[in-house]
């Protein structure tokens, strides 16, 4: 990665992706330089196996989900587009941008929206819309591992459906999902902002 | 006629100038003080260029941050911290967002893919291959750097090629004279004379300056010598001061035919590859090495792969488990001159060398510390790991968990369960949640 000079010219499409996430020409140099490094045997594209071998996310206990949304609709090839949009959500909101912004356009990735789709995707693994208390409960699993008994954990699973839950159908949707993070700051949590 | 008596004469000339001013001094391990020159000139144009590019890209736009920052903003905060709670506190919905942070956060960087690639310089170097974002400057540097180009490619990489052919023959040959001595002083004395000659030699032959810090404590016999593993030229660098027990597998080859001229001289230990699947066999192999306390100190490499020399990752325990004192060495390369590390999936060997072949040298330090043995109630990881923090410390290096040789494997899920225990321990922790199904 070090001795592979790469220039914005080398990356496809790099002025769309740049209108279309709002990352600068550097970042997404940075970002694909890290694509190519993280496709060891120069496919071009990324496979899960590819990012399973990131240790640091392959210990995350949301780690096999977080790659799912990598890989939506079954796909089994991650272009570099398509690396680029995800990690776009998490792209740190400019207050320039909302200011700006034209409302005719769509909205922009990393917009409070678009994260917390991006959170709520995590949970609902049927993508119904509706995150069920089945969802939660596997979503906890996966967090606490082998720590907490089923009891406690259906518990708590069922505590926060409820606490959330509005029309009572015993779901989450989207919007009780929001709803109940609206005082959250998701802007700080779920940005990572790219140095250089 | 004329033109082959003209090259017969050149060739003969330049064999008198490498016998006379390199390989004669090699032998008795002095310096005529060349290496020291180019050197000079070396570091002198160098930072003429560094300051070219400065001056140059500043016009342009800021200077990047050193390289050793990353290239996220990351906020290291213990889980708690991130969670924003106290213990005790109960599941929130937006628990999520931490681990998914965290995940993204790997995905666009983490510490371990980047440590199999060769480091970053600050400012370039004058080699193509480590130019990342130094844009075109100025015709004066453009020229420096073709002059650089030939200087290295026309000048260098012949007279480093013909004393590294020079050095191998040369202890190949060696070897298997000396190893026809009866086994005594005499034979372990020229032995040493031999392999010391040769290494010196194969270090001229890469333009390698080495300095040795704290040489009272080189590895004395029947101990075990442990580094940091970056490439296979740690092997010579270490040898040129010293003489060690190799261990490993045997190659087929002109690495075979090395090995095999070495083992005439003085006993190493290679195994078989059937062999060096059974750690039993091998660690007893060693046991019975070192018992006699007579024995060269036996060289290993506890990481088992190469490292790119900015951190030191996992020592794997075997090491640590045949007894007697270990003695740790930090090598530490200067990337300014040359990139020593071998990224074994990205070259084979031959084209590894050419490329160290075709730097402007390959400067390093070497630490020597003092010894270590197992303190009591110490098992072998812990002292795996005490050792692996005293290397970092002294050579500057980064400390990392991981295990080097899983860059091909899938990780261990005891580093998953930890992460999934703090977080339980939060969300139930105190009893909490028992006091409300009551």
């Amino acid at each position: 990665m070090g001795s592979r000079s790469s220039h914005a010219a080398r990356i496809p499409d790099v002025d769309s992706l740049r209108r279309e996430t709002g990352f600068s020409q550097a970042s997404l140099r940075r970002l694909y330089d890290r694509f190519q490094a993280l496709d060891r045997t120069g496919k071009g594209y990324l496979s899960r196996l590819d990012l399973q071998q990131i240790r640091a996310l392959a210990v995350n206990p949301l780690g096999d989900r977080i790659i799912d949304s990598f890989f939506p609709d079954g796909s089994l090839r991650l272009d570099f587009p398509g690396f680029v949009r995800v990690l776009a959500h998490f792209r740190p909101v400019d207050e320039e941008d909302e200011g700006n912004r034209d409302p005719k356009e769509p909205e922009p990735l990393n917009s409070r929206m678009n994260k917390l789709r991006f959170a709520f995707q995590l949970y609902d693994l049927d993508r119904d819309g509706k995150i069920s208390r089945h969802e939660m409960l596997q979503a906890l699993r996966l967090m606490v591992g082998v720590q907490v008994t089923e009891e406690q954990l259906e518990s708590i699973a069922d505590r926060t459906v409820q606490e959330a839950d509005e029309d009572g159908d015993g779901a989450v949707s989207f919007l009780e999902f929001a709803k109940s993070l609206e005082k959250m700051n998701i802007e700080q949590k779920m940005s990572i902002r790219i140095l250089k | 006629m004329d033109g082959t008596e003209l090259a017969g004469q050149i060739l003969y000339t330049w064999l008198t100038l490498v016998f006379g001013l390199i390989l004669l001094p090699s032998a008795f391990g002095v310096s005529l003080g060349i290496s020291e020159i180019y050197m000079k000139i070396l570091v002198k144009t160098l930072e003429w260029a560094t300051l070219r590019i400065e001056t140059g890209v500043a016009k342009q736009s800021a200077l990047k941050n050193s390289a050793s920052v990353g290239i996220i903003q990351r906020d290291e905060s213990p889980m708690e911290k991130g969670l924003s709670g106290l213990r005790g506190r109960d599941f929130e919905l937006s628990d999520v967002f931490y681990f998914s942070k965290k995940g993204l956060e790997a995905i666009v960087e983490d510490e371990v893919t980047q440590r199999f690639s060769s480091e970053e310089l600050v400012s370039w170097n004058l080699l193509t291959r480590t130019n990342v974002n130094f844009q075109y400057v100025s015709p004066r540097l453009t020229a420096v750097w073709v002059l650089g180009v030939i200087v290295r490619y026309c000048v260098l990489l012949p007279l480093r090629l013909t004393l590294a052919f020079i050095g191998i023959s040369l202890f190949v040959i060696g070897t298997t004279l000396v190893g026809q001595l009866p086994r005594n002083r005499l034979k372990n004395l020229l032995s040493e004379l031999v392999h010391l000659t040769c290494c010196r030699i194969c270090v001229r032959a890469l333009s390698g300056t080495i300095h040795y810090h704290n040489r009272q404590y080189r590895p004395q016999k029947g101990g075990i010598c442990v580094a940091n593993h970056t490439s296979p030229i740690d092997v010579l660098i270490l040898t040129t001061d010293g003489c060690y027990t190799m261990v490993g597998q045997v190659h087929g080859g002109l690495m075979g035919i090395i090995q095999r001229a070495m083992v005439k001289a003085c006993p190493h230990v290679w195994f078989e590859r059937s062999e060096m699947k059974d750690r039993h066999l091998v660690i007893k192999r060693l046991k019975e090495h070192i018992a006699h306390k007579k024995e060269l100190p036996i060289l290993i490499f506890p990481e088992g792969t190469c490292i790119n020399n900015t951190s030191v990752m996992m020592f794997k325990k075997g090491s640590f488990e045949i007894g007697g004192t270990i003695h740790p060495v930090a090598i530490k390369y200067n990337p300014q001159f040359g990139d020593a590390f071998w990224n074994s999936s990205k070259y084979n060997i031959v084209s590894y060398l050419l490329r160290v072949m075709t730097s402007w040298a390959i400067v390093c330090d070497v630490w020597y510390m003092p010894p270590m043995t197992r303190e009591e109630g110490e098992d072998a990881v812990q002292f795996a790991n005490r050792v692996k923090s005293a290397i970092a410390v002294q050579g500057g290096l980064t400390e990392l968990p991981w295990d080097g040789g899983l860059k091909r494997a899938k990780v261990k899920d005891a580093f998953k369960e930890e992460q999934q225990k703090n977080y339980s321990k939060m969300i139930v922790g105190n009893g909490s949640l028992k006091s409300e199904l009551d």
